[in-house]
């Protein structure tokens, strides 16, 4: 486990089918007592005993963050992924015991902003959801801009509107309908922070938008969790413990190493927080480098890896693990 | 006052002194014989009983003296407590952590009733009820990070996470070693870190800050930092050098063993929930060299300690006018027996 | 082009760069001294910035004054201060009223540019996005830690305090809140034992 925070035995209170791709998940403690609160944005990961397989994924807090009585997580089935969000729509009912990580936040708000502008494609309204409510409780101005695909798969947009009326602005992808960023971006007080959480391209077009337009960098922030990609299986040595592990293709490298018994430290299991970083003692092959954490250089010179979301194709990978 | 606490003093007749069991308990900062800078972290959990590990927050017979002395030093200079306006929030985190752990470890001095927002706090030593209601600061006499600060031993800062990096933007501290809240308040991680020689280019601060900033919410962590202090003075701030410099040229063999105090920060890490900012509690131990040198392996390997520490490090600790008299005054407790290994006394 | 170079130093003191045209809807310079030159070599590479700048321009506390040649780029806004506390409410306004995609540059001495990073990042702007160019006198700006008074333009280390008369010396920790180097007596633990000032900052 990562720095030692104790782990959160849940029981599953309810489970929402939220339309034909997002199922919503709330958890309260199996003792009863309360959940820690948390800041808008946190995340926790959820583990879960797929058939012996054991998965851990992460996922954006939604409840109000002052809401100690449970947490709750918004899901979206990937068809073509390693089986998490199937295992969770497909087996997750009330009732079920399942384990919680504390929540770890990796996509805060900057508390100096004088106003907060947020971005959300599709699944990626999570995060916002517990950041309003804890930014309406303090006081603060914000502004969602919210893609959806259709009205049907538009979590979460009445509710929003209802609660905060003309901060929410929803555009739906099947009419046409497009946020004006330059426009919107033009306009903004000095001392705004953007914030944008949704598909790869939404979030490179935000950073890239704000850029040309002259946001410095520490005004823009973002938040992708990437999956762990699928791929072909492949041999790792781990030469702290003196053990050979096979990746299977629908598992990390992360994961291959948990179910050897080797103790890995991690936070985000997404690429994005680095505590997993793993130095590597022998490449002969090509890493496939899927994090955010590591830069370009470091990319290039095959010494370190991220294995929550990495892969690797050769003859040898030793691992200093 | 009770007879739980002492009667004393950190100024003027400098009457703080530590009873047989405060010395006994004393956290004793060099598990070696000798020192060099670490990041030395280990998760602050509950230790033995009667330990000053044994609660979240040491709670001990100083506690009533050195809050009258923290009220001293904050009338004569309001700029020891600062927040900057974005750090409310972590505030109250910081209020919520130390009401709860001391109503929880020590119930017979301290009580938190809630009912939803509305507090209801009890403060047996200091004499002090109030009724508030959570988050809304205009209830309290002071903010909260200043309410409940002055009300609990040692100094805090809290420091705002963005950007990868740690920002010192908050604070209550008037039991310093001779650094300004005033000045520093504002800085990252490295920034306020600056003036500590050596330190930087073994890679201190990179390790500590990428370990900082994976913190987790309900996993604590501690360390020691140390320095020399010369009469038992809780407020050595740049601030106020000109009034208790003089003081350390004064010191005679005669005199060091009562004036010569070793100055131990126990420091914490706390991730709070709210805000996402970490709490820094420094809590400073002082012990008289004549004190200390009551446990004979403390003895010996303090001597070994301040014989071998290079002389930059003794320069920025503010001891190396005076190291010549503390190897005089040590020396003579130093056998050249070999001493066990970790802090205890043998 | 006189290019500053400094030692390396602790790692709170600031760094500075070169001044380039920055992309955004709006630029605003404040120079003193000798930056009004990193101003015009800055211009010199392209009129691109012309129609949407404003330029704040104090004269040097050694003299130098270039207002001519910042006045002769012919930008919109023009503003001549004789100090720049006496431009400070002018520079909070214009930041105030000022929307994201503003580019601020700044460019002279230290404790200019260290008191317009402050004011920007007051208004809301990260520190880092101000564009800061050393030019002219090293002379530095100095928060007394006992006293809290600020001296400016302090060429000399040891200096006497301005406000409160104690003996200083000079520290390289610098404060960006305070746009201030740190000073602290010299003398403290040996009153009266001050060693002879040498001119340190020119």
């Amino acid at each position: 486990m990562s720095v030692g925070a104790p782990k959160i035995p849940v029981v599953v209170a309810e489970v929402v089918e939220v339309n034909d791709l997002i199922k919503r998940f709330r958890f309260v403690r199996r003792d009863g007592g309360a959940m820690p609160v948390f800041s808008g944005g946190a995340h926790v990961v959820v583990e879960m005993d797929d058939h012996g397989v054991r998965r851990m994924n992460p996922y954006s807090l939604m409840s109000h963050p002052a809401d100690t009585m449970g947490y709750e997580i918004s899901v979206r089935r990937d068809e073509a992924g390693r089986g998490g969000s199937l295992y969770m729509h497909r087996h997750v009912k009330p009732g079920m015991e399942m384990v919680l990580s504390q929540p770890v936040n990796l996509f805060p708000l900057d508390a100096r902003a004088k106003k907060h502008l947020m971005i959300a494609g599709g699944i990626g309204i999570t995060p916002f959801v517990a950041q309003m409510a804890q930014v309406e409780a303090m006081g603060g101005r914000f502004e969602l801009h919210y893609s959806v695909r259709s009205p049907v798969l538009g979590a979460y947009v009445e509710h929003l509107k209802a609660h905060y009326g003309p901060r929410v602005h929803v555009y739906h992808d099947e009419h046409g309908e497009k946020i004006d960023l330059q426009t919107l971006l033009k306009s903004q007080p000095l001392g705004t922070h953007i914030y944008a959480c949704g598909p790869k391209g939404m979030i490179a077009w935000v950073h890239a938008t704000a850029k040309a337009m002259g946001w410095p960098d520490r005004a823009v922030h973002s938040e992708e969790f990437l999956a762990p990609p699928v791929g072909q299986a492949f041999e790792v040595q781990l030469a702290a413990s003196g053990k050979s592990i096979t990746v299977q293709p629908n598992q990390s490298l992360l994961e291959a190493i948990e179910a050897a018994g080797v103790e890995a430290p991690y936070l985000c299991r997404g690429g994005a927080c680095g505590q997993c970083e793993t130095n590597v003692l022998r490449c002969d092959g090509h890493i496939e480098h899927n994090d955010h954490w590591l830069t370009d250089e470091q990319k290039a010179t095959n010494t370190k890896i991220m294995p929550c979301v990495s892969r690797f194709r050769g003859t040898a990978l030793i691992l200093d693990r | 006052m009770s007879l739980d606490f002492n009667d004393e003093t950190f100024r003027g007749d400098f009457t703080f002194k530590n009873s047989a069991k405060a010395i006994k308990r004393f956290p004793f900062p060099f598990p070696e014989d000798s020192y060099m800078y670490s990041v030395n972290m280990e998760p602050h959990v509950p230790g033995p009983v009667g330990s000053v590990f044994e609660h979240m927050f040491d709670v001990d017979e100083h506690y009533v003296s050195e809050m009258r002395d923290r009220a001293q030093v904050l009338a004569d200079d309001p700029l020891r407590c600062q927040s900057l306006p974005h750090m409310e929030l972590a505030g109250w985190d910081l209020l919520e952590l130390i009401m709860e752990s001391k109503a929880r470890d020590y119930p017979h001095w301290f009580s938190l009733t809630k009912d939803g927002n509305q507090w209801h706090w009890v403060n047996r030593p200091l004499q002090i009820e109030q009724k508030f209601t959570f988050l809304d600061a205009s209830t309290l006499p002071y903010g909260p990070m200043e309410y409940i600060t002055r009300q609990t031993q040692g100094d805090f800062t809290l420091q705002d996470q963005r950007d990868d990096d740690l920002w010192i933007e908050a604070g209550m501290v008037t039991t310093q070693a001779d650094w300004s809240l005033d000045f520093d308040i504002g800085m990252s991680f490295k920034q306020w870190h600056a003036p500590v020689p050596l330190a930087h280019q073994m890679g201190i601060f990179d390790r500590a800050l990428k370990f900082l900033l994976k913190l987790q919410h309900g996993a604590p962590v501690r360390r020691f930092n140390w320095t020399m202090t010369v009469d038992p003075l809780l407020d050595t701030s740049p601030e106020n050098y000109p009034k208790w410099g003089p003081g350390k040229t004064t010191m005679t063999p005669q005199t060091i063993g009562h004036r010569q105090h070793l100055r131990v920060e126990l420091q914490t890490l706390h991730r709070l929930p709210r805000s996402n900012a970490i709490a820094f509690p420094i809590r400073c131990y002082l012990i008289r060299f004549e004190e200390l040198v009551t446990v004979p392996k403390w003895a010996r390997r303090l001597h070994r300690v301040v014989r071998d520490i290079p002389d930059e490090l003794a320069t920025y600790k503010g001891f190396l006018r005076n190291k010549p008299l503390m190897l005089e005054y040590l020396a003579p407790f130093d056998d050249g027996q070999p001493t066990s290994p970790g802090f205890a006394p043998e | 082009m006189i290019k500053t170079v400094f030692e390396p130093a602790i790692p709170s003191r600031p760094t500075y760069g070169v001044l380039t045209p920055g992309v955004g809807s709006a630029h605003l310079f404040v120079a003193d001294g000798e930056g009004a030159d990193a101003v015009c070599d800055l211009f010199a590479q392209g009129e691109g910035l012309k129609a949407s700048s404003h330029i704040i321009y104090i004269p040097g506390a050694n003299g130098c004054d270039r207002s001519a040649a910042l006045q002769a780029l012919g930008v919109p806004q023009f503003h001549r201060s004789p100090s720049f506390a006496a431009a400070q409410s002018r520079l909070a306004k214009v930041l105030a009223d000022a929307h994201m995609g503003l580019q601020v540059y700044a460019a002279g001495t230290e404790g200019l540019m260290a008191q317009v990073a402050a004011a920007a990042q007051h208004a809301g702007l990260p520190y880092e996005a101000v564009q800061m160019e050393h030019r002219g006198s090293l002379a530095r700006r100095v928060q007394c830690v006992h006293c809290k008074g600020v001296t400016e333009n302090v060429t000399l280390d040891p200096f006497v305090c301005s406000h409160c008369g104690l003996s200083l010396f000079v520290r390289d920790h610098f404060s960006r809140r305070l746009a201030a180097f740190q000073g602290v007596n010299i003398d403290a633990e040996d009153p009266g034992l001050v060693p002879a000032s040498v001119e340190r900052f020119k």
